[in-house]
């Protein structure tokens, strides 16, 4: 553990810590940024009234298009001179937001990013390979100063150029990989045509985030790499990386509570669902100084694991976030994630990791098509081997998703490689409109 | 017994072209082809020299590629000449799954590859029958062991 006496905090402390830095945090947006002063009037909302952690129901939200319209700066809680970095959000929906950081939040977010890299295992003996992009995406540069921060040699390659990210890992004789998940099988795949082992590299773990990935991927991961998979949690727009991590046990993810507060809210009602329930992730920063946000809808769903985790953590975990509701697929009426399709690809011999979902119209007519590549192994002589394949995948999500998709079988690496994030949805409806 | 290339081909312009070209700077010669089709992808049946190198070569390009163990028979060049074989199977019970055939430009028997559930069982039944078999260097340049 990096930080063992804060990370183990008992609950009742822990509690204390947040109350108190809460009401700290409430009274400065109020005083310095001028959209929360205007919500908190309007709503009657009086920041000193709050007296316990469950007063929280009665703060406003703040989503994301609060983020956008203040573009750029707008919901700064400090002047500029104060603002050591600004990154902005990776664009996944929409118009990107600006985040700034104090010198503070760097520190503290450093602190956060090795939390998370000894979360997975890592220590100062370790040589870590980021591979997420630096730059504007919090990625890169967030998981380069955590790596530094808990002493490891940290080589920044960034994302791109897939053959150097391999003779890297090698030559180097790197020990933990950082990227995105999509990526780690691109590196796997790339390795194997290069007539490298990646096996038998002296790589052991692999801290993968910055897109939702299913339990099956893990585990397809995992092998391919010979390697332990972790997933970790973040956003910008909150802080970046860092916001919760995995441990070694794999059982949901711990949110770092000394600096953030999670709630779990039915996102119809907006009111808080039960440990152990499903609902919209909304996380306020405790301790972010350049721009704190206060109660902010993330669109995540999650839920909250209940019991203790045997690795020693009081933080409560989170469970692996299926998919944004920003990216749920609605299907003549059934909500889908992309992450549902693929955790029932991934059961299905002879298809290979990697689809893609392509929406289009025939007529007035929604169509679903998934694409899946044809995998190395698969013996596909007969067509009617081929099309048995064919049904099987569209029976497959047909009774786990209860959805009818068409499915189109394609050659292997058919389907675009990310280096970042995958783009694992391809919409066709609006142009033809 | 021959080996016989199956290759996975999406159904998009060049995608023929490129598997044979690279074959062909491969300095693989190519016996027999034959594409079956379906809307959305193909799959080429390719006798060629030295199979597994080919398989190599397509796959190091992308292309999805299984080797088949098939049969190649000697059937005369003559009305009926595969009728009677494809009895001979048929009074046994031997499903064909598809088959195809070539001439040897200067032999008067055509070559007929035949793909069966069980190769071994159905070699027995027309061996005992006295149709000739091809082995792989007869049909093409096997791989180097």
């Amino acid at each position: 553990m990096f930080q063992p006496e804060l990370e183990t905090m008992p609950s009742e402390a822990l509690r204390a810590l947040q109350l108190d830095r809460l009401r700290t945090q409430l009274r400065r947006v109020y005083d310095n940024v001028p959209l929360y002063r205007r919500k908190y009037d309007e709503a009657g909302f009086e920041p000193d009234s709050l007296e316990t952690l469950g007063d929280l129901k009665r703060v406003p939200f703040t989503v994301k298009d609060d983020l956008r319209a203040a573009y750029p700066f707008g919901m700064f809680a400090v002047p500029l001179r104060d603002i050591v970095r600004v990154h902005s959000s990776s664009g996944t929906t929409g118009q990107v937001s600006v985040v700034g950081y104090t010198r503070g939040d760097i520190e503290r977010w450093s602190d956060l990013m090795a939390r998370t890299f000894a979360c997975a295992g890592a220590t100062a003996d370790d040589i870590v390979q980021v591979t997420y992009g630096y730059g504007l995406f919090t990625g890169g540069l967030g998981a380069h100063y955590g790596s530094e921060r808990l002493g490891a040699m940290t080589i920044p390659v960034s994302g791109g150029n897939t053959a150097r990210q391999v003779q890297i890992l090698k030559d180097f004789g790197v020990t933990v990989l950082a990227c995105t998940p999509s990526y780690a099988l691109l590196i796997a795949e790339t390795a194997a045509s290069m007539g490298v082992d990646i096996r038998s590299l002296p790589l052991k773990v692999g801290v993968f985030g910055a897109e939702p990935w299913s339990e099956a991927m893990r585990s397809q991961i995992e092998d391919a790499l010979g390697i332990t998979a972790i997933d970790i949690y973040g956003l910008s727009e909150v802080m970046g990386p860092g916001v919760a991590s995995e441990c070694r046990h794999k059982q949901g993810l711990h949110v770092f509570e000394d600096h953030f507060l999670i709630e779990i809210l039915d996102p119809h009602t907006m009111e808080p669902v039960a440990d152990g329930e499903q609902g919209e992730v909304v996380f306020t920063t405790l301790t972010k100084e350049g721009i704190p946000v206060i109660r902010y809808r993330t669109r995540d769903i999650s839920r909250i694991i209940p019991g203790e985790c045997a690795c020693g953590r009081t933080f409560r975990r989170m469970e692996r976030v299926t998919g944004r509701t920003d990216d749920m697929l609605i299907i003549r009426g059934v909500n889908v994630y992309p992450s549902q399709i693929e955790q029932v690809l991934m059961g299905i011999p002879g298809v290979a990791p990697h689809y893609q979902v392509v929406l289009g119209k025939r007529g007035s007519m929604d169509t679903v098509e998934v694409q899946v590549e044809v995998g190395p192994d698969f013996a596909f002589d007969e067509i009617r081997e081929l099309e048995s394949l064919q049904r099987k995948v569209a029976g497959a999500i047909a009774s786990s998703l209860a959805v009818s998709v068409d499915v189109k079988l394609v050659e292997p690496r058919a389907i675009q490689r990310s280096e970042g994030k995958a783009k694992r949805v391809l919409d066709l409806r609006r142009e033809g409109e | 017994m021959v080996e016989q290339l199956s290759v996975f081909l999406a159904n998009e312009q060049g995608r023929l072209a490129r598997m044979c070209r690279l074959l062909g700077d491969a300095g693989l010669n190519m016996h027999a082809l034959v594409v079956a089709d379906t809307a959305d992808y193909g799959v080429a049946r390719v006798i060629c020299d030295r199979p597994h190198t080919a398989r190599g070569v397509l796959e190091r390009d992308g292309f999805a590629v299984s080797v088949t163990r098939v049969i190649a028979a000697e059937v005369p060049d003559r009305a009926g000449g595969l009728a009677d074989v494809l009895e001979l199977l048929g009074n046994e019970g031997v499903n064909v799954e598809y088959l195809y055939c070539f001439l040897k430009p200067d032999a008067a028997t055509a070559v007929d590859i035949l793909r069966v559930e069980d190769a071994v069982a159905a070699s027995e039944i027309l061996t005992r029958a006295g149709v000739s078999l091809l082995h792989a260097s007869q049909v093409y340049e096997p791989d180097a062991v």
